[in-house]
């Protein structure tokens, strides 16, 4: 790569640049797990729950109690306790649900595409709106469409999701009737289609039952673009503001100058420029979708992660939800890093 | 007419004669250009007119917030004298949603003491002390920062029990992150300059220096994040209010008041489109005002 031509007369680093950016994320990467794993490990130790009471239940003999409290390795120092429960964590072991009594990791691999299904439909509304909404603000900068975008941020960024959802449900499916209620499918279609992805509009569509597909998708809808709402408000300004940067810039006058089009000047030039940056924002946006979900998926009723979370929460089964925060976690520390390394490796300003 | 005149005349002055002129007339200056700002200014009067209501809400609310009267459930806005109808138990909506107002302001008040003010030591101590202090302590931030806040404050609260003691500490442990790397940055480029330098050659210690003279400059740059955090805060408390995590009833904390209205949102709508309308206005001010104050104190950073 080019590290290696320049710096002559300068102390050579032992390693090649690349692999010391790769160590150091990699580095990023361990520590902030193990941090997180530090913190769910901690908030499962001050729980006011008897860890020991919850597995063997209250009518358990003294024996019974001591054994379980070795077995758990609650007799051990602090330090090994989290060792032993980073080496569980893992080994993708994330311990039993005592509501639904099946390990955490077969409760969440089945309760997760549902969200992901939902949170992925909202980002590509939020991309397909907010984009062009974002270009076309910075475009034509205080014109009413600019204000719109603004409008539409402002909105976004201060309206509770979960009460919008409510009215959302109220107005669309309460009083037009254009949306299917609560939850995910009809109670006709359920367990009709068998599960290839999970994901059911792509089920649906890849066996072709598309009576299953259309319900599948007016249930889908009101919280989908719900969730797509918000993450076009960010991703609309985001958009605007890293367009108004390339458009002051002096490449774009010289585009001018020279006679280019407006179109060609936008978005042959002006847009092509901001790619990573937006895909590093879409990332971010996809990530915080993922965790936003939490409400709606309470609001309408939806059986993914975050229902799941909420729910074993009020249950007090504590190792469903820190499992579920500890995959919500990982997602959401992957999903940084690698819009951080996108940014890295494709803009060649951070070499 | 005259005092007000040889006020402004002395706050607007070329050459302020002392210190606190020279303090005021800043202000008064900054308060000039966010009154220009319609939208601004619109924000700071909702909050101002939430503070009143918070503050009066004995004398303003036309019912006792907690009275259950069954006999009167589900009234329609308007009806029998109360404003904003009635919830499933018959308590008057427009009187809880004043009193609820206070447990807002306290909530706010609650975090502003706590997540700054970490992020702000956490900040300027690792930016001013470098070395391996400045890695380790934002290594710690950068691992907060790239938590989900919404889940982990779900589970810090599960933790710790329900309530609005432990929902406040929960939003400020994930919220001091940020505030941090503000602090650090404001840290890093007032540490060299020739006046801290000037300053340590008088003998100030380290503690001195980042108390006295590096904390104050880093306080503009936090206010305006503040007010612009405080939108997703209030809303981040609602939402565990509405999940039942926060505050809890009867206490008429507005999210859980739209989770108690959410069974009959289809017949009944206001109990809970009414609750919300306030929390979306309450977060709405904060935001206009952040990007007002924004313009004001910090003028370099394009309004986006």
């Amino acid at each position: 790569m080019a590290g290696t031509t320049h710096g002559e007369g300068r102390l050579r680093p032992p390693f090649p640049p690349w692999l010391t950016k790769t160590l150091t994320t990699l580095a990023t990467v361990a520590a902030t797990i193990i941090g997180l794993l530090f913190v769910t490990f901690m908030i499962g130790r001050v729980m006011p729950i008897d860890p020991v009471l919850a597995v063997i239940g209250e009518r358990a003999t003294q024996e019974q109690y001591d054994q379980t409290f070795r077995d758990l390795g609650l007799d051990q120092p602090l330090l090994m306790q989290f060792w032993i429960y980073v080496s569980d964590v893992l080994q993708g072991d994330l311990g039993k649900s005592i509501r639904t009594g099946q390990k955490v990791t077969t409760d969440i691999a089945r309760v997760f595409p549902a969200t992901l299904e939902l949170a992925s439909l909202g980002t590509l509304f939020g991309v397909v709106l907010g984009v062009p909404l974002g270009v076309v603000a910075a475009v034509r900068r205080g014109s009413w469409i600019d204000h719109l975008a603004r409008f539409v941020g402002l909105i976004g960024y201060s309206m509770p999701i979960f009460w919008l959802g409510l009215v959302g449900l109220l107005v669309f499916y309460g009083i037009l009737g254009w949306v299917a209620g609560p939850g995910r499918l009809g109670i006709f279609y359920q367990g009709v289609v068998e599960p290839i992805t999970g994901l059911l509009l792509v089920d649906s569509a890849l066996r072709g039952e598309w009576t299953v597909f259309r319900d599948a998708f007016s249930h889908i809808i009101l919280p989908a673009s719900l969730l797509g709402y918000y993450s076009l408000a960010y991703i609309s300004r985001m958009t605007r503001s890293f367009m108004l940067e390339q458009l002051g810039s002096e490449y774009v006058t010289t585009a001018r100058v020279k006679g280019l089009g407006e179109w060609q000047v936008v978005w042959g030039h002006a847009f092509r420029n901001i790619r990573i940056q937006l895909v590093t924002v879409i990332a971010l946006a996809y990530a915080n979708l993922l965790e936003g979900s939490v409400l709606t998926e309470i609001i309408f009723a939806w059986p993914g992660l975050g229902q799941y979370i909420t729910t074993s929460l009020l249950a007090n089964d504590m190792n469903s939800v820190l499992g579920g925060t500890i995959v919500i976690g990982t997602i959401f520390v992957a999903i940084n890093i690698f819009s951080d390394l996108l940014y890295r490796f494709f803009d060649p300003r951070s070499k | 007419m005259s005092t007000s005149q040889g006020l402004r005349d002395w706050l607007l002055s070329e050459e302020p004669t002392s210190r606190r002129q020279a303090r005021f007339a800043a202000w008064y200056k900054g308060w000039l250009t966010l009154r220009s700002n319609t939208l601004a200014m619109l924000g700071l009067f909702v909050l101002a007119f939430l503070v009143l209501a918070a503050i009066f809400a004995p004398l303003l609310a036309s019912h006792d917030p907690f009275a259950q009267e069954l006999g009167q459930r589900l009234l329609a806005p308007g009806e029998d004298g109360h404003l904003f109808g009635t919830d499933s138990l018959g308590r008057d909506i427009y009187s809880r949603l004043l009193y609820g107002a206070r447990i807002s302001i306290y909530i706010v008040l609650l975090v502003v003491m706590v997540a700054p003010v970490v992020g702000l030591i956490v900040g300027t101590v690792a930016g001013y002390a470098g070395g391996w202090v400045d890695v380790l302590l934002m290594r710690v931030t950068d691992i907060f920062l790239a938590f989900p806040r919404l889940i982990l404050a779900l589970a810090f609260v599960a933790a710790l029990g329900a309530g609005i003691e432990n929902a406040v500490l929960a939003i400020s442990l994930t919220a001091w992150p940020p505030y941090a790397r503000i602090a650090r940055a404001e840290t890093l480029t007032i540490r060299n300059t020739d006046f801290i330098h000037g300053i340590k050659l008088q003998g100030a210690g380290p503690v001195r220096i980042v108390t006295r003279h590096i904390w104050p400059l880093c306080i503009s740059s936090l206010v305006i994040r503040v007010t612009l955090d405080m939108a997703g805060i209030i809303l981040t408390a609602a939402g565990l209010g509405f999940l039942g995590l926060g505050a809890q009833p009867p206490s008429p904390e507005w999210g859980a008041m739209i989770s108690e209205g959410r069974k009959y949102i289809l017949d009944y709508w206001w109990v809970a489109t009414i609750p919300g309308i306030a929390i979306f206005a309450i977060s709405l001010a904060f935001n206009l005002l952040g990007d007002g104050l924004r313009d004001v104190l910090d003028p370099k950073e394009d309004n986006a």
